[in-house]
């Protein structure tokens, strides 16, 4: 793994690049369930919420989003510290990253959980409640478990997007592997070379993760008896 | 933020004195890259539900690559990378294109969409009724005829709602393109925001324009769908409890697909 002497550069940068992937999609898994539970109660503020919060998000193009985001919160916050009279706090990157694009994908998650809830019939919530389970359990060992089996496809879909997208971050400044790629081949000008084991890379991580979705989808329709032709 | 859209509006709309920038950059790079994509995608994916492995297997690598691997880095290795080949640059022919910015993100663009879109239509062919193609052969039609007739007009009707999707997608991606000093909407809101240092306004307004035209091409494709998808509609609930034929036509429809 020598590349030109670049390899472990570009290492390092594949690595921030798979962990910005990762924990966006937790940030981005955790908005989309709570979106999607305010979506589908009746409450009529919480529906309004969310459902401008995941029409403006799907309606403006990531990188935009991300641009905006990530710089008027730093400069939103300069203001603030000004005003108070303390020193002034930067952002580390790192984590304003993972936290734009979570809130980002998270409109896209939320759809995705919306459509998945409604897939389940209403009588297993209703038997749920007749054997005496609380709501919470409900939620979690009933609706859960079956909610995600119609959410999966959706969900490789936005991850497969997602991690796409988190190629983008090094215009936010992060040392991903974007960026040590262009710093490599700026070095060295062979810049195709660089950008083509990028590629490569973004490859086998979408190829894992398909691997890894089929895995899942097979896990979860584990209760489901397939059509036999 | 109404203050800065009077100054700056011309060149977040359409020009800035001297080139296209902005609204109708973006347009234009999706308008280009959407309608040679379409016209690609077709052969793409008949050719790539052959049965002939040869035939549909390289279409599979090609669509694999470009689906596999983000628009940026794409552009990247179009913009960049291609410049830095020696091959290319003493070329006659193919320096003068990859050397303009607009060039290396239109083909990137294309490429991108095109195995896409590719993948939706192929989709759509395979989901094809088998009955309509055994019809269409028992009349006597030849393979091209069957595409043209039958196959390509149920198939593209079909994947209409995939395919807005992409269309939408698209412009999304359209933003990459100022990386490649192309002057679209965000490559103005960048300048803007540096010229001025007014970060959210400078965004806030490209974010808005963005909202527009997601919002009119979302209108637009659900006219589209209500008029070229209408067979698939449920019908209207007074016609369901009307007559027995009704009935019985409501079920055909449905079980065919």
């Amino acid at each position: 793994m020598s590349l030109a002497g670049y390899g472990l550069i570009i290492a390092a940068g594949a690595w921030i690049t798979i962990k910005v992937a990762i924990l966006s999609l937790v940030v981005s898994f955790c908005i989309g369930l709570v979106c999607a539970m305010m979506k589908l109660s009746s409450n009529r503020i919480s529906i309004w919420c969310a459902n401008i919060y995941t029409t403006l998000i799907r309606g403006i193009p990531d990188l935009v989003l991300m641009l905006l985001i990530y710089y008027s919160v730093q400069i939103g916050l300069n203001d603030l510290t000004e005003k108070m009279g303390m020193n002034q706090l930067d952002i580390n990157p790192f984590g304003a990253a993972i936290i734009t694009l979570g809130f980002i994908y998270g409109a896209y998650f939320t759809e995705t959980f919306r459509g998945a809830f409604l897939s389940v019939p209403r009588g297993q919530i209703e038997a749920g409640y007749a054997v005496g389970l609380s709501p919470s359990q409900v939620f979690r060992r009933i609706q859960f478990p079956q909610m995600m089996r119609f959410a999966l496809p959706g969900l490789n879909n936005n991850w497969q997007v997602l991690i796409k997208s988190a190629g983008l971050v090094s215009l936010l400044g992060l040392n991903d592997m974007v960026k040590a790629a262009r710093q490599a081949g700026n070095a060295t000008l062979h810049q195709f070379f660089f950008y083509v084991v990028v590629a490569l890379i973004f490859l086998i991580f979408t190829t894992l993760s398909q691997i890894w979705f089929w895995h899942l989808e097979h896990c979860y329709a584990i209760g489901v008896r397939e059509a036999q032709l | 933020m109404s203050e800065l859209f009077h100054t700056y509006w011309k060149s977040y709309l359409w020009s800035d004195g001297y080139h296209l920038t902005g609204l109708a950059m973006t347009l234009w790079l999706l308008v280009i890259s959407c309608s040679i994509g379409f016209l690609l995608a077709i052969p793409l994916a008949i050719a790539r539900v052959s049965s002939n492995r040869w035939v549909s297997r390289p279409v599979w690598v090609f669509t694999y690559l470009f689906r596999g691997t983000p628009l940026f880095v794409q552009l990247l290795i179009i913009y960049s990378g291609f410049a830095s080949l020696s091959m290319i640059r003493h070329s006659a022919i193919l320096w003068p294109v990859f050397r303009l910015g607009f060039n290396c993100a239109i083909i990137s663009f294309i490429l991108n969409t095109c195995a896409y879109t590719t993948e939706i239509f192929a989709g759509a062919i395979k989901a094809t009724p088998f009955g309509e193609i055994e019809a269409g052969q028992a009349f006597g039609m030849s393979q091209f005829t069957l595409y043209r007739r039958i196959i390509l007009p149920s198939s593209l009707r079909r994947a209409l709602p995939v395919y807005s999707n992409e269309i939408i997608f698209m412009l999304h991606a359209t933003s990459v393109a100022f990386t490649a000093t192309v002057p679209d909407l965000l490559k103005v809101a960048v300048d803007v925001n540096s010229a001025t240092l007014k970060t959210f306004e400078a965004y806030g307004i490209a974010a808005i324009l963005y909202l527009l035209v997601t919002f009119s091409l979302v209108t637009l494709f659900r006219r589209a769908e209500r008029r070229w998808l209408a067979y698939l509609q449920p019908q209207k609930s007074n016609h369901r409890s009307s007559s027995k034929p009704q009935d019985q036509r409501n079920f055909d429809v449905e079980s065919e697909y």
